[in-house]
């Protein structure tokens, strides 16, 4: 990995200069990376970038305001939280030092677990960018990387990690496999009935842990979440179905122009709820009205924060 | 009032939830009321300030909540009493309509518009026009948690519970 090489050497310049710098360690096992602070030399050799980087280490800049210099390693992808931040003036940029670097996309360990049966059967996973081997127990398995990939990089546009101080290796070349979102449309294709059904059922399951907004990179509230707000009561402490539907909405609707789609919600609920179709579905509303991407150029306004006083791309409702 | 009009059908009563400016829409309504034109009487009238008051949420939790229908109504677009309030309600508005039909609730179920505090004859076109709507769709669906898929699961798991030692996945390891 000539990237990595590189990206260690650019983060051994830059750290003295930095409080730490946020990437990724080999997890606890083969197929896991957890994430890693890097606060000094020898910590830098910990750094890993692979299929299994998944987790986004912009979600931890919430917990890192007030002038501490830091270091991020990013996807594309988490690249475009960091600049929605900026955009919205959470965050200043001089005290941000961004390690860019090509992806090729990240595995989803959820269906690498519905194919293979436990995770902890596969002993060997080798990745050639196209194809993916798995050996688990004593079957050995080439999947297409698409069918085991994570929903996001099926769609993605932003391999390369977007307004970065630093660049290592190559650029990738990975094209979006399809232009638009192929779970949405099937999902879509259902009825209304149908869709409030399923909704329902995936409600049923959920069990409020909350996973899904510690996950999130833009939920920025942190102790002021009006989910958990008393004055005025929006939720009861019940795990009933109206409830978590709510919350979602909540999740959703606090999102609107902002969500960038990393996908770490719905990764890190530990019920796989799909609750990205309804973002996904968002932040589709959002390109297609506002022609507004979240998290592409930290310039912009977000499409909520202002107006026209003629809306040409909203039809007049009488 | 009689139904001599056939505004008022007998029927099941609709629940539906009005959120209403102060300065236009609820003056128009007061209008409509003085100038004694004939409404149905399914909605439930909300005064809100301004429609930029108007939190999307406060419309998906009405809707959560069993509201058969939701009308929202502002000052026209330029005629704000707050000069842009009703401008940025209308981004949300918009945002908020045509995402509901991905969570399953009929995006019909939702209008917002505007009507000024001259236009009587106006709010009462807009809320006729719109209870009719939500009539024609019926009660919205109730809130049942499904098809109860996991309780079905559960039982199944408890039979085989109590099967013990005589449960399938008991064989391989004797």
């Amino acid at each position: 990995m000539q990237a990595l090489a590189e990206l260690k050497e650019q983060i051994r310049q830059a750290l003295p200069d930095l409080d730490v710098v946020i990437g990724w360690q080999q997890g606890y096992d083969a197929l896991h990376t957890s994430p890693l602070f890097i606060r000094s030399e020898e910590d830098i050799d910990k750094l890993v970038v692979n299929e299994f980087c998944v987790v986004n280490p912009a979600t931890y800049l919430r917990e890192m305001r007030g002038g501490k210099k830091v270091g991020l390693v990013l996807k594309g992808c988490d690249s475009r939280s960091v600049i929605q931040l900026l955009q919205e003036k959470l965050l200043k940029e001089e005290d941000l030092t961004i390690f860019g670097f090509g992806c090729n996309g990240v595995l989803n360990h959820t269906k690498l677990q519905a194919r293979f049966g436990d995770i902890g059967f596969i002993t060997s996973l080798e990745n050639d960018g196209t194809n993916v081997t798995v050996e688990a127990g004593d079957k050995k398995e080439t999947v297409p990387f698409t069918e085991l990939c994570a929903d996001k990089c099926l769609t993605c546009s932003y391999p390369n990690t977007l307004q970065c101080s630093h660049f290592a290796g190559e650029e990738s070349a990975k094209q979006a496999d399809s232009a638009t979102d192929k779970a949405l449309e099937d999902f879509e294709k259902l009825t209304m009935e149908e869709r409030f059904t399923f909704w329902q059922d995936q409600m049923r399951r959920c069990i409020r842990c909350y996973a899904c907004r510690n996950a999130c990179p833009m939920c920025v509230c942190k102790d002021h979440c009006l989910a958990n707000s008393r004055e005025p009561k929006w939720l009861s402490e019940d795990v009933d179905v109206q409830n978590n539907f709510m919350f979602q909405l909540i999740h959703v609707m606090h999102l609107t122009g902002r969500c960038v789609e990393c996908g770490e919600c719905e990764r890190a609920c530990p019920m796989d709820i799909p609750i990205m179709l309804l973002r996904r579905k968002m932040a589709g509303i959002v390109r297609d009205v506002f022609a507004y991407n979240a998290g592409t150029n930290a310039e912009e306004t977000p499409p909520l924060m202002c107006f026209k006083v003629e809306e040409p791309t909203i039809e007049e409702r009488h | 009032m009689s139904g001599s009009t056939g505004l008022l059908t007998e029927g099941q009563d609709l629940r539906i939830v009005g959120f209403l400016c102060n300065w236009c829409s609820y003056g128009g309504a007061d209008t409509a009321g003085v100038a004694r034109f004939e409404q149905p009487t399914d909605l439930r009238v909300i005064r809100v300030p301004c429609s930029g008051r108007i939190d999307p949420l406060f419309i998906a939790r009405a809707l959560l909540s069993g509201a058969d229908g939701v009308l929202v109504s502002g000052c026209h677009p330029r005629d704000c009493h707050y000069a842009e309030g009703n401008f940025y309600a209308r981004r949300r508005f918009e945002m908020l309509k045509q995402f509901l039909s991905v969570t399953g609730i009929d995006p019909e179920r939702f209008h917002y518009t505007w009507v000024s505090a001259s236009e009587g004859q106006r709010w009462q076109d807009v809320v006729t026009s719109f209870t009719e709507r939500i009539r024609k769709l019926g009660p919205a669906t109730k809130m049942a948690g499904g098809t109860g898929y996991d309780e079905e699961c559960l039982k199944e798991i408890a039979a085989a519970v109590s099967l013990g030692d005589q449960c399938p996945c008991h064989k391989e390891k004797a």
